[in-house]
């Protein structure tokens, strides 16, 4: 016989020595329910006043937003606005980013629910109000990587974090774009969400599509959630871009694609294996089109796409001539829909994209980037911030990361927008170091930065117009006559982080 | 080396974003419109736009020319005075049906020459637009020492022939022709009408080959998507090169041997043989795929 | 010189759009709105006012709204509402 009777006094004393009771089976419950009916139930589940509550948020506090749906946005605008019904005052916004339909915070600014902003980029209103001196203390300004970062070491502390998302369960299960046939909204990866849910002291994910548990698989775990909130609509998906591909019919933009396109191709980086990444706007959204035909004619494949993922790409992949897609914030709905059903489109939070101290963030392992420009100066420094009327209407993004990062960063801008010219003597504002980039692609021809000799060779010898940049700068400034000076004041509205946490720039007021 | 005009672009004469960065497409010729695009009640406007765009504007290597409204209007006149004073390589006249208008061209062009003293500049270019055009294609061809090519309008054209324009173009043939008759015969280019669907790139270059093969020069467009098509189709192929390089070799050979005889592989070379092989040399260079060194 | 109210140009990006009226004092009174203001509204004014002295108007109130156009753009679009405004051309 081996009875637990038998054991029962030795049980007693390991239970002693543990410090722990005996078991008793009148504890034991069990609960014959059929389980399907909690699974629109959680003690999570709150309305949003009761999130903000139970958060424990006080004033002076940091609170974080993402902004995958850019300009359809609806979170950053309801959550503010519930926090100054709510008697908040002097709270930190620690934004991916702000777009044109945050407008509304300028109000909240100016009553002091919100005395500091950190995010990648403003633009519209807000951003116009901004560079007049709106606020007392300057708003920082981290790339996509540098973001990542700055959480993840403590630099930006984040008390709570609001992740709006197209469908979450009631434990906090959480995506960008939603399975059930009640979905409202996509916008795909929640990459700049990602660092926020799992660094954030409380988290609180706000959905337009509460679903059943399990909401698998999940790109936010409810692991690190506090609060599920559910609520009418957490973004317009039309803003972020229609469902087709677009195909810009701007015969500038065409230019520029098809001279990045052979800048790509006879770089000597345009290898099976190799990996890319191209940046938002009309030109490097083309060039894609011009090096598939190359990879199609020369039977090359890429390894990866990374980064902001379009229809263009999914459409390369699947063709077969992309292995894999990574994506921290998808451009359009195709791309949106894609990472959804597609186990070979990845998600990826923003530190492991772009962060410079994470070793295995994607940035490291990527051969070319296709960036946009604001301004290009002649010692090859970028600014996608501030406009050439000192005006901020721009987001750092990856900018700095992906050139810093990768083996061959390639600008293309054109080097006139009507009367503003692209290429200048010194930036407005520093955003990434010359030393990172690579070549600069215009209508005009294109430059290559000294450090990089082979480039301009190969160039060269594939018959490309390659220009020395401070010819490009003159002849911009034959075209238009020589702008005046802007009128900066002497108060800063910015300070520009660099992606190691260094400050690599300030921005002052502008005054007209 | 001659002058390319494989591509000539038509830019509305009153907008004044299109004018400004027009050759950064590469067209060969950029030709500013005041005749068509142009509203009646814009004409001084655009006059004084196109005018101002030529004196200041740095075109590069780009042939300028301008289309001027009819003489018989009352602003072909004052377009003549506005665009010869800002220095315009050629003038192409709209609707030309006879030698007499190109005449009457002419001393206008040299009235305001001979004011400025630079009495010769200026070009002129014909579009043929009607039948009897057509019929008079050689007479305006010659009819001055300025013409540098005639064109065919092919819209009015068909117009007035009462029929309408296909994509495989046989209602154009007899004109195309005609045209490329009399601008070889006057030792000057002939260039094509436009197309006008941008939609259609597959007829577009299809249309391409059929002129190319029929003997001319280059093609009015309407759109910088429409350059790259033409000059591929217009820069000689390597084969092409190759070929004509062995038998610019073998002049050379000849010539060294004082011999009359030019033989490539033990074959004798005719005379149109050495002139298309001249021809696709002067292209090959013109279009940048082939250096004088390289010869 | 006798001037009506006349206008030139367009609000199109890289035009410019002039109007010119009848003024009761002597002197150019230029009223300036321009997508350029801080880089150029000194340069844009300076080519309007040179441009309608060498046509003979020194009395004039002008509107301007500039989307970015360039000087030779702004000299011909002021000419033609100077040319519209006085009815004498600038052709012979």
């Amino acid at each position: 016989m081996n009875a637990t009777k038998d054991r029962q006094d030795l049980i007693l004393a390991e239970a002693k020595k543990l410090n722990k009771e005996v078991f008793d089976e009148k504890n034991l419950v069990k609960n014959p329910t059929e389980k399907q009916q909690f699974q629109k139930e959680s003690p999570k589940l709150v309305t949003l006043e009761e999130a903000i509550h139970k958060s424990g948020l006080k004033d002076g506090m940091t609170i974080s937003f993402h902004h995958h749906f850019r300009g359809g946005d609806k979170v950053v605008n309801m959550v503010v606005d519930k926090l100054a019904e709510m008697g908040f005052k002097n709270l930190s916004l620690a934004a991916s980013s702000l777009q044109d339909v945050h407008e509304p915070l300028i109000e909240h600014i100016k009553n002091g629910v919100i005395t500091s902003i950190s995010t990648s980029g403003l633009r519209g209103k807000l951003a116009d109000e901004i560079s007049r001196g709106l606020m007392e203390k300057p708003v920082v300004f981290r790339s996509h990587g540098g973001r990542g970062s700055a959480i993840a070491s403590g630099d930006l502390h984040i008390d709570v974090a609001f992740i709006g998302a197209s469908s979450s369960d009631p434990l906090g299960n959480a995506c960008g774009y939603s399975r059930s046939e009640n979905a409202k909204s996509i916008c795909g990866s929640l990459g700049y969400a990602l660092p926020d849910a799992q660094y954030a002291d409380k988290v609180v994910v706000l959905t337009d599509d509460l679903v059943a548990y399990p909401n698998t698989p999940n790109s936010i775990s409810e692991h690190n959630v506090d609060f599920v909130v559910e609520v009418d609509s957490v973004g317009d998906s039309s803003k972020i871009a229609s469902g087709a591909i677009r195909d810009t019919k701007n015969p500038r933009d065409i230019l520029l694609a098809k001279q990045a396109a052979k800048v790509i191709v006879n770089s000597g980086y345009f290898k099976e294996g190799f990996s890319i990444q191209t940046g938002s706007g009309g030109a490097s959204l083309a060039a894609v089109k011009y090096i598939r035909q190359s990879m199609i004619d020369q039977n090359i494949h890429a390894s990866f796409a990374l980064g902001g993922i379009t229809a263009h790409m999914v459409k390369l992949h699947e063709e077969g001539l992309i292995d894999r897609l990574i994506d921290v914030q998808s451009f359009d709905r195709v791309a949106a829909e894609s990472i959804m059903n597609d186990p070979k489109h990845k998600e990826v939070s923003a530190n492991e994209y772009a962060s410079a101290d994470e070793p295995g963030s994607a940035t490291h392992y990527l051969d070319i980037v296709i960036l946009s420009a604001l301004e290009v100066d002649t010692d090859f420094n970028v600014n996608v911030l501030v406009g050439s009327d000192g005006i901020i209407r721009g987001a750092i993004g990856g900018h700095p990361d992906t050139a810093a990062d990768s083996a061959l960063s390639i600008i293309v801008c054109p080097l006139l927008r009507g009367r503003i010219p692209c290429v200048v003597d010194k930036v407005t504002t520093l955003i990434t170091p010359g030393k990172s980039v690579d070549v600069v692609v215009t209508e005009y021809g294109i430059a290559v930065n000294p450090n990089r000799p082979e480039i301009a060779e190969r160039l060269k010898n594939a018959g490309l117009n390659v220009v020395d940049i401070n010819w490009l700068k003159e002849r911009a400034l034959k075209v238009i006559g020589t702008p005046a000076p802007l009128p900066f004041g002497d108060k800063v509205v910015g300070v520009v982080m660099n992606r190691d946490g260094s400050v690599l720039d300030v921005i002052k007021n502008i005054n007209a | 080396m001659q002058r390319l005009r494989r591509t000539m672009m038509f830019v509305p004469g009153n907008n004044p974003a299109m004018m400004s960065d027009a050759f950064i497409y590469g067209p060969d010729s950029i030709m500013l419109d005041l005749e068509d695009s142009v509203t009646m009640a814009e004409k001084d406007a655009a006059r004084l736009l196109v005018h101002n765009a030529l004196k200041t504007i740095d075109y590069g290597n780009t042939e300028m020319v301008v289309r001027i409204n009819p003489l018989n209007t009352p602003f072909g006149k004052k377009d003549v005075e506005a665009v010869v004073t800002a220095g315009v390589h050629v003038i192409r006249m709209p609707k030309t049906e006879t030698a007499e208008e190109v005449v009457e061209l002419e001393q206008e062009i040299e009235k305001v020459e001979e004011r400025l003293g630079c009495v010769g500049r200026t070009q002129i270019m014909a579009a043929i637009e009607s039948t009897k055009g057509i019929i008079n294609a050689y007479a305006i061809a010659t009819a001055s020492k300025r013409m540098m090519g005639i064109a065919l309008g092919a819209e009015d054209y068909c117009a007035n022939l009462k029929t309408q324009r296909t994509t495989t173009g046989e209602e154009l043939l007899l004109a195309r022709e005609t045209i490329v008759v009399a601008a070889r015969a006057a030792g000057i280019d002939a260039l094509d009408t436009v197309f006008s669907n941008l939609n259609d790139m597959e007829t577009f270059r299809k249309e391409v080959e059929l002129i190319k093969h029929l003997g001319f020069d280059g093609k009015s467009i309407i759109n910088p998507r429409q350059i790259e098509i033409i000059n591929e189709i217009f820069t000689p192929t390597q084969k092409d090169i190759d070929k004509a390089k062995a038998i610019m070799g073998a002049i050379k050979e000849a010539e060294a041997k004082g011999s009359g005889v030019i033989a490539l592989n033990g074959k004798m070379i005719d005379k149109p043989v050495v002139i298309r092989a001249q021809r696709t040399i002067e292209l090959a260079i013109s279009a940048g795929v082939l250096t004088k060194e390289d010869l | 010189m006798t001037i009506n109210k006349a206008f030139a140009g367009t609000l199109e990006s890289g035009d410019i759009m002039i109007q010119i009226e009848p003024s009761d004092k002597e002197g150019l009174n230029i009223e300036l709105d321009s997508t350029v203001m801080y880089q150029f509204g000194e340069q844009i004014k300076k080519v309007i006012a040179e441009t309608l002295t060498s046509l003979g108007v020194t009395s004039a109130n002008v509107k301007a709204t500039d989307k970015g156009a360039l000087d030779c753009t702004i000299k011909a679009r002021v000419t033609c509402a100077a040319v519209r405004a006085t009815g004498k051309d600038v052709w012979a």
